[in-house]
């Protein structure tokens, strides 16, 4: 009876002669039992728009941005290298406590933060301080935090390179990975509609916790408009991409969340503008996300507790960082176009070099904030519990002066 | 889930059985809800029960913010406890949402939204899977208005998480991790004891400046029905509330344990003619040292009972402060009845809980000593 019935059911159906109906995919049949591989698909390519000797391959490719732009960025990258050389120094020197280069990464900073608004909001990891240079983030503004000075708009809390500056929607940077990656998702919910967007940054290395999977499937059910950006640079502190992961990078596991997906040269400055600058595009007028890889290589150690000649070799670091060098890649478009020359290279090094060095002495010579800053924006309003805390410690402060460095700290 | 399917399999029996299988679920709860009769607020009241405070003060939230967004698993069609019914047909699905079954991710997205200036109110199913957004809200949530010198924050959270014991509900649909929370400066924490105090609180959470977990026993949620106040109102985060008055012992306890802490007050006073004084804590973090300490002063005597296990559970805060604080005071060792260093086991249920009996007991001991 029940057979019968199904039977005649199913006759009625149109979908017998149609594909399979399953909620959870929109598919076809197959009679075939193969499996699905890696290489059931080419791997994503890398769109470039200069070659490796900063020539246009494509005309039309070519953003054609003004010459001050372009002169802003490639100053901003030089700049950055500027600030990098002179702070690592002084970590090796003692002077600050750590410190992370951004070394062969400054076109995907500078490049993507010229193809957006300052009214975009940005969420990092730690390696983006190109971006912040590109906004307005004063040479002085960086070593303070470095320094954890009374004016580090963070109050000396966090390590060195953890900056934030709300004035530049820039959200401030955090040690542990990939939790801005959902958080910059939410905050695309709350602006979609006001015509704003939100970009993410992270590391190849980022993209393996759990948060990079949920802040992918947040964007793309909830259809917000975040760029989830990620730069792949071959390396998490020592572990080799193979360790990282055995797909074809982060870009192919975009399509996988139904997320439009790029993958760009990152030492191509103009790939990296014209990518971003789409993406922006899609999220407004489609109110969802686009993923990015940019491709580069992490030309400097990991950090200052680093040293990359433990797991890679100096010739591999030397063959990047001459062969194929984004801010070099963009000094020779900008000679070649007559619009820089090695003197303005010089005069404009030199006058960046003297510029770091002013605000460095500048920020080392001024004093932490008042200690009970330890104990305030915890909260909002300070609850009594630690307003009890810090009371005590002011009396045992006041009694044991000698042995706390007060003359260091504002009164 | 295992829950969820319980509720939908009651609500589809006849009245009838469903009668019987009230009373049976009746019989299996180990304390007795005592509603609270003093409204807060003047005004017209309606009799509700947990879990319809919560969705009218969702609601509210909801109708008086535009800013407001309520999301989490299976919120959409009503929540699995029913607390979001007809928030999405009312608000639409921009504002009352599904996400993906992903708790770091709806923690993280909350934070985010917050960020930008939005009253996000995220709900984990269950407080035992809130471990998953550990990280996200004592690392992130806990820490933004710190470490960014107050230009970030996200006060604008809250996360509504069902908590406690249930009958049934093994070990993970039955846990109280509001230790592992009170151990996060930056956080706030609160566990209401019934309807009223539910209301007041979740609106208090979502007006707060801070980023705020609502631990809601949800065994309460059927359970506990009273006058709850019709209009908005908003109850004290930090503050604990004497629930009776006595002079020989202060029994403390929060959420469910307070209504089994009434309980053994009355016993204790029919059987060892001795006076407790009830405290309902409210509020883990911050919590109400000035009332705790006071009342121990008065009675000499403390004991704390909470459901989840003893070493390392709030209890041990309350009492080492209360030690240090009382010292003079005291006439007895603080007790802590609790549940026992395991985990929550199913079947074994009726033994773990520190239930009226073995408080009485400790009651009994501590007049002893």
């Amino acid at each position: 009876m029940a057979t019968r019935k199904c039977l005649q059911l199913l006759k009625n159906r149109r979908y017998l002669h149609t594909g399979p109906y399953f909620p959870g995919a929109q598919t076809t049949w197959t009679e075939k039992l193969s499996f699905v591989t890696k290489s059931s698909y080419a791997p994503i390519p890398v769109y470039r728009v200069m070659d490796r000797k900063g020539s246009i391959i494509d005309p039309s490719n070519d953003p054609n941005l003004p010459q001050e732009t372009l002169l802003k960025m490639y100053k901003d990258m030089r700049t950055l290298n500027t600030l990098d050389k002179i702070l690592y120094e002084s970590q090796r020197q003692g002077r600050i406590s750590f410190y992370m280069t951004n070394y062969g990464e400054e076109a995907i900073h500078v490049g993507s933060a010229a193809a957006l608004d300052l009214e975009d909001v940005i969420y990092g990891q730690y390696r983006e301080a190109g971006v912040l240079v590109w906004r307005g983030f004063a040479l002085q503004q960086f070593i303070d935090q470095c320094y954890g000075n009374r004016d580090d708009l963070g109050k000396g809390r966090q390590m060195p390179v953890h900056y934030g500056a709300k004035h530049l929607n820039f959200v401030t940077i955090s040690s542990p990975l990939s939790t801005q990656m959902p958080q910059a998702v939410g905050a695309a919910y709350a602006l979609k509609g006001t015509g704003r967007v939100v970009v993410c940054y992270y590391g190849d290395g980022a993209a393996s916790e759990g948060d990079a999977h949920a802040a992918f499937n947040f964007a793309a059910t909830l259809e917000c408009p975040v760029i989830l950006f990620c730069r792949n640079n071959g390396y998490a502190i020592s572990t080799p991409v193979k360790d990282q992961y055995r797909g074809d990078g982060v870009a192919a596991r975009g399509p996988a969340y139904g997320i439009h997906t790029l993958r760009v040269d990152g030492n191509d400055i103009f790939a990296v503008y014209n990518a971003t600058k789409l993406a922006k595009k899609y999220c407004l007028e489609e109110s969802k996300p686009v993923v990015v890889e940019a491709m580069a290589y992490r030309l400097g150690h990991h950090s200052t507790s680093d040293d990359s000649t433990a797991y890679r070799s100096q010739e591999e670091v030397d063959q990047w960082a001459t062969t194929d060098n984004p801010a070099t890649k963009m000094k020779i478009y900008l000679m070649k176009k007559g619009l820089w020359s090695e003197d303005e290279e010089k005069k404009f090094l030199k006058e960046t070099r003297e510029a770091v060095m002013k605000a460095f002495t500048h920020g080392e010579k001024k004093l932490k904030p008042n200690w009970n800053e330890c104990f305030k924006d915890v909260y909002k309003f300070m609850p009594e519990h630690i307003e009890k805390q810090m009371n005590e410690m002011k009396k045992h402060v006041d009694k044991y002066k000698k042995h706390y460095p007060i003359d260091q700290y504002e009164a | 889930m295992a829950l969820n399917k319980i509720c939908t399999v009651c609500l589809r029996q006849s009245k009838n059985e469903l009668r019987v299988l009230h009373s049976l679920i009746n019989k299996r709860h180990h304390f007795v809800y005592t509603p609270d009769v003093k409204s807060p607020v003047k005004g017209e009241t309606q009799k509700m029960n947990m879990f319809q405070a919560i969705n009218n003060t969702l609601d509210l939230a909801l109708k008086q913010d535009e800013t407001a967004l309520v999301f989490g698993e299976d919120v959409a069609f009503g929540g699995v406890f029913r607390c979001t019914m007809g928030l999405q047909s009312k608000y639409g699905p921009g504002r009352v949402f599904n996400t993906p079954l992903c708790e770091q991710g709806i923690v993280g997205f909350a934070i985010g939204a917050a960020n930008m200036g939005s009253t996000a109110i995220a709900e984990i199913q269950f407080a035992d899977y809130i471990f998953p957004a550990f990280d996200q809200l004592v690392n992130e949530a806990a820490k933004m208005r710190y470490r960014s010198g107050g230009q970030y924050d996200c006060g604008k959270l809250t996360v509504r998480a069902p908590c406690g014991a249930v009958g049934h509900g093994g070990l993970y649909h039955s846990q109280s991790p509001e230790a592992y929370f009170a151990h996060t400066p930056g956080l706030k924490v609160v566990i209401p004891r019934g309807p009223i105090k539910a209301k007041g609180l979740l609106s208090a959470c979502i007006r707060d400046p801070d980023p705020c977990i609502i631990f809601e026993p949800k065994t309460l949620y059927r359970a506990a029905v009273e006058e709850v106040p019709v209009d908005d109102f908003v109850l004290p985060i930090g503050r604990a509330d004497v629930l009776l008055e006595g002079n020989n012992v202060t029994l403390i306890g929060w959420g469910t344990q307070v209504h089994v802490l009434l309980e053994v007050a009355q016993l204790a006073k029919e059987q060892l003619n001795v006076f407790c004084e009830v405290i309902d804590l409210v509020s883990i973090l911050p919590w109400d040292k000035s009332t705790v300490c006071q009342s121990v002063k008065k009675t000499k005597r403390l004991l704390i009972a909470h459901e989840a296990p003893l070493t390392g559970g709030f209890g041990a805060e309350l009492a080492a402060t209360v030690q240090e604080e009382c010292f003079l005071h005291l006439e007895a060792p603080v007790v802590r009845v609790t549940g026992f260093d395991t985990p929550f086991p199913h079947v074994f249920e009726p033994f773990y809980l520190p239930d009226k009996w073995r408080c009485l007991e400790a009651i009994r001991n501590m007049l002893e000593y």
